[in-house]
């Protein structure tokens, strides 16, 4: 997102969209592939994360599991009871790569909470990979499987036979905008709440400026922020769950393309 | 006041993008509600349902999402 000057002249103390640019971490070039900016810091201690909760936690293997160790075995179950009850038990072969992929998400999503943060599941060029891989890993599973029967997913043969090539057109449309719409609504969730609580921060220091009735916008937006925060709590889990379950979901359809 | 017709009608239209964001939050609170109603008539069967509902309010949900992208996009890129 673009920066704005014009922010700091008109009462907004800073832009809601600053906290999305991508900086290098050392000095300050121009940003090229292999530069180091704060969203590979930020990826990176996503994955220390899953590390240190799935590897260190689950290091001792006590009988009686421990704090960390009951978290990973309930996020492993959690996982493993999705992918077999959404996408059946023969998806259980992809279920290391779904793992994979929830895990990244919430601790991204997560730690990008953390105050002066950086999200990268807010940037689309992040989601946009990663709904891409999962695209390409189901068309290619698709065709691999079932050869172009595989193509029966877009030749409904529930319906009349007059109305099949309009249903195909359509559910052609549809297959090829899910990744378009698998990763902006990542991208969007993550990216609207962070602007939203940093609106609200721009209002909280009004306390200085103002008089009378204009002293109630100070502790209004404070209580706002702390809303808004414990939604995108919430939000941050649910989105990385909805980004699963649709991966589960696009599973089954390349595993079973019948309708 | 200086007058830039161009500027002045893009953020027109991302104020107007904005309402497909109600139009998504009736979709939602369709969903969720619908699935409260025939939860509550058989509790026994909702959870097994939770996925079909998130998956519901996804699908409704990016449709606002692409509405609020469309004003980001005519606030900053264009």
């Amino acid at each position: 997102m673009a920066t704005e000057a014009q922010g700091s002249q008109e009462g907004l103390v800073f832009h809601p969209m600053d906290q999305f640019i991508i900086s290098p971490l050392f000095g300050d070039g121009p940003v090229g592939l292999l530069t180091v900016t704060n969203a590979t810091l930020w990826m990176a201690l996503a994955v220390a994360a899953v590390f240190a909760l799935l590897v260190l936690g689950t290091s001792r293997r006590e009988m009686v599991p421990g704090r960390a160790q009951s978290v990973a075995e309930l996020t492993y179950d959690f996982i493993h009871k999705m992918v077999e009850d959404v996408a059946g038990k023969d998806a259980l072969s992809f279920f290391p790569y779904i793992m994979t992929l929830f895990l990244f998400i919430v601790f991204a999503n997560f730690l990008g909470l953390l105050p002066a943060a950086f999200t990268p599941t807010s940037h689309i060029a992040v989601t946009g990979v990663l709904a891409m891989m999962v695209f390409l890993t189901v068309t290619i599973v698709g065709f691999l499987r079932h050869g172009t029967g595989f193509l029966g997913l877009f030749w409904v043969t529930a319906a009349p036979l007059p109305l099949r090539p309009v249903l195909a057109i359509i559910e052609i449309i549809s297959y090829f905008v899910r990744p378009v719409s698998h990763s902006v609504r990542l991208a969007g969730n993550m990216m609207a709440g962070h602007a939203v609580i940093k609106v609200f921060a721009a209002f909280a220091p009004m306390i200085i400026l103002s008089t009378g009735i204009g002293l109630l916008v100070t502790p209004l937006s404070i209580l706002a922020i702390a809303a808004v925060y414990a939604l995108e709590v919430l939000v941050a889990f649910i989105q990385a769950y909805v980004f699963t379950i649709l991966t589960c979901v696009y599973l089954k359809d390349a595993l079973h393309p019948h309708h | 006041m200086e007058g830039d017709i161009v500027q002045m009608g893009a953020y027109i239209g991302a104020g107007l993008a904005c309402m497909g964001m109600g139009g998504s939050a009736i979709g939602v609170g369709n969903v969720a509600g619908n699935f409260l109603a025939g939860a509550l008539r058989n509790p026994s069967a909702a959870a097994g349902q939770t996925a079909t509902l998130f998956i519901g309010i996804a699908f409704a949900e990016a449709l606002g999402i692409f509405s609020f992208l469309v004003a980001l996009l005519l606030m900053f890129a264009v």
